[in-house]
């Protein structure tokens, strides 16, 4: 599979969040604005991408020739968590304003399901680096660009006369519900 | 083999993540200043959101940050701005206690009404079964009362009072100042926006809003302003704003002489001054 195949499909086909159903928790917790949702994309796709890097080398150096592939979720997870600090020790530093907007979302990168879901496809499908690095360039990629899409719809949904019942979250799932059939209209694609 | 490696692996890693992480730790440290938990000790940690602040933790940062006065904290009073002012090394502030107060008297017994609201005293007209709720009540025709200005007496505020502070008495709400914290609930669910923080020391006070003209007032209320001016006249102070046919008192200027409360012919500038009480009666 050629790489810009990967990232096509990883950010259109088989996009993470609405393809796939990963990381549902902060594509509905912080997409109230595009500002942080842009924040949010680009913290997951620095995690993500570092993360796989990671694995990979773990699992290629450590994990299999000490046939200690069975370790891979925990010692994933490992990565993850101590990623997530990292990253949220550098907003706090450099910009206090995204830190403060991501809030709680931010440690919760770790249970994000996306970043797991990368590490361990990645290893499944037994990607090369180079593949491995571009699949978690475009699932992220494709994470941020639904985040995106569904905040910007968002915004415009605030001022728009909702029917009360549906006011809030329920009007955000029936749009997320339709963007992810949206979404099926690139299957085919890759 | 077994078990030595798994654990040495995992375990080595996660030393290796730990380490890597005290390190960035002291690498990207942020100040926190020490001020910010100190300000928050002190506070009354009720949450309530009158500072305008998210919570009391909001608000501490926002002292210690000197983004708000010492004595931003209204339900804390002076007592609170004093410590404050002691952490943050400023001098304290005088905080004028504020509490509110509802601005009407026209009960069950001064007041007509439109219709009957859930059984509540009237003379004629529609009886209404609803939701006992001054809200609901407003939706409908502007409330039971003939006044559209007037206190709806369902008890909202008192409701939504966390201090008790708030009862019912012959069909409108009357605050107690004592127990009042000005934390400006009841002011938020008021439908008619009658509610008013006002001076703790205040003795003298308009408690009518109504906007009508003389006559309409007198028609709707034995107890309303109707605008005649007097109290302006004989305000030795000159502390009465005069517009829409409403008497306003600029506390500011007020020596809560009770003149006006004398006065006033329909008694609408309530006075808590004993001579003026005994007078009116």
């Amino acid at each position: 599979m050629g790489l810009f195949t990967i990232l096509i499909s990883n950010i259109f086909v088989n996009n993470y969040v609405l393809a796939r159903f990963l990381g549902i928790c902060p594509f509905l917790g912080v997409s109230n604005k595009t500002e942080t949702a842009t924040g949010m994309g680009i913290a997951v796709t620095f995690v993500v991408t570092l993360s796989s890097i990671i694995t990979y080398a773990i699992h290629k150096y450590i994990l299999l020739p000490r046939e200690l592939v069975y370790l891979q979720t925990i010692v994933f997870i490992l990565v993850i968590a101590a990623l997530v600090q990292f990253v949220e020790m550098v907003m706090k530093k450099t910009s206090p304003g995204l830190y403060s907007a991501l809030g709680v979302y931010l440690p919760l990168i770790t249970t994000n399901c996306v970043v797991l879901g990368v590490a361990l496809l990645n290893v499944q499908e037994g990607n090369n680096l180079i593949e491995t690095i571009f699949t978690a360039v475009g699932a992220s990629l494709g994470f941020m660009l639904s985040l995106i899409l569904i905040s910007a719809i968002r915004e415009q949904l605030v001022i728009k006369d909702v029917p009360e019942a549906l006011e809030g979250f329920p009007i955000a799932l029936i749009t997320a519900g339709l963007m992810s059939i949206a979404f099926l209209g690139f299957n085919g694609l890759v | 083999m077994g078990i030595f490696e798994p654990v040495t692996v995992l375990g080595g890693l996660g030393l290796l993540f730990g380490a890597g992480l005290s390190i960035a730790s002291k690498a990207f440290e942020v100040e926190v200043n020490p001020k910010v938990e100190e300000v928050r000790q002190v506070l009354p940690g009720a949450n309530c959101g009158a500072c305008g602040f998210p919570g009391c933790d909001g608000l501490a940062n926002a002292i210690a940050g000197g983004k708000a006065p010492v004595n931003a904290c209204s339900v804390g009073g002076q007592a609170v701005a004093d410590q404050v002012a002691d952490i943050m090394g400023v001098n304290p502030a005088e905080s004028v206690r504020k509490v509110a107060v509802v601005l009407c008297q026209g009960d069950c017994h001064k007041a007509k009404d439109k219709y009957i609201y859930n059984g509540i005293e009237a003379k004629d007209k529609y009886i209404y079964n609803g939701i006992v709720d001054c809200r609901a009540q407003n939706i409908l025709a502007g409330g039971s009362k003939s006044c559209s200005y007037g206190c709806l007496g369902c008890g909202t505020c008192k409701d939504v009072c966390e201090f008790d502070a708030i009862q019912i008495i012959d069909g409108i709400a009357v605050i107690d100042k004592e127990k009042c914290t000005s934390c400006e609930k009841c002011i938020g669910v008021c439908p008619k926006g009658i509610i008013e923080l006002v001076p703790y020391e205040q003795e003298v006070i308009v408690k009518c809003k109504s906007n009508d003209k003389g006559k309409n007032v007198r028609e709707n209320c034995s107890i309303g302003c109707i605008g005649c001016q007097i109290c302006v006249k004989n305000c030795p102070e000159d502390a009465f704003v005069f517009e829409k046919f409403l008497a306003k008192i600029d506390y500011e200027k007020c020596t809560n002489c009770g003149i006006c409360a004398d006065k006033c012919p329909t008694k609408a500038i309530w006075s808590s001054l004993e001579g003026v009480q005994a007078k009116a009666e």
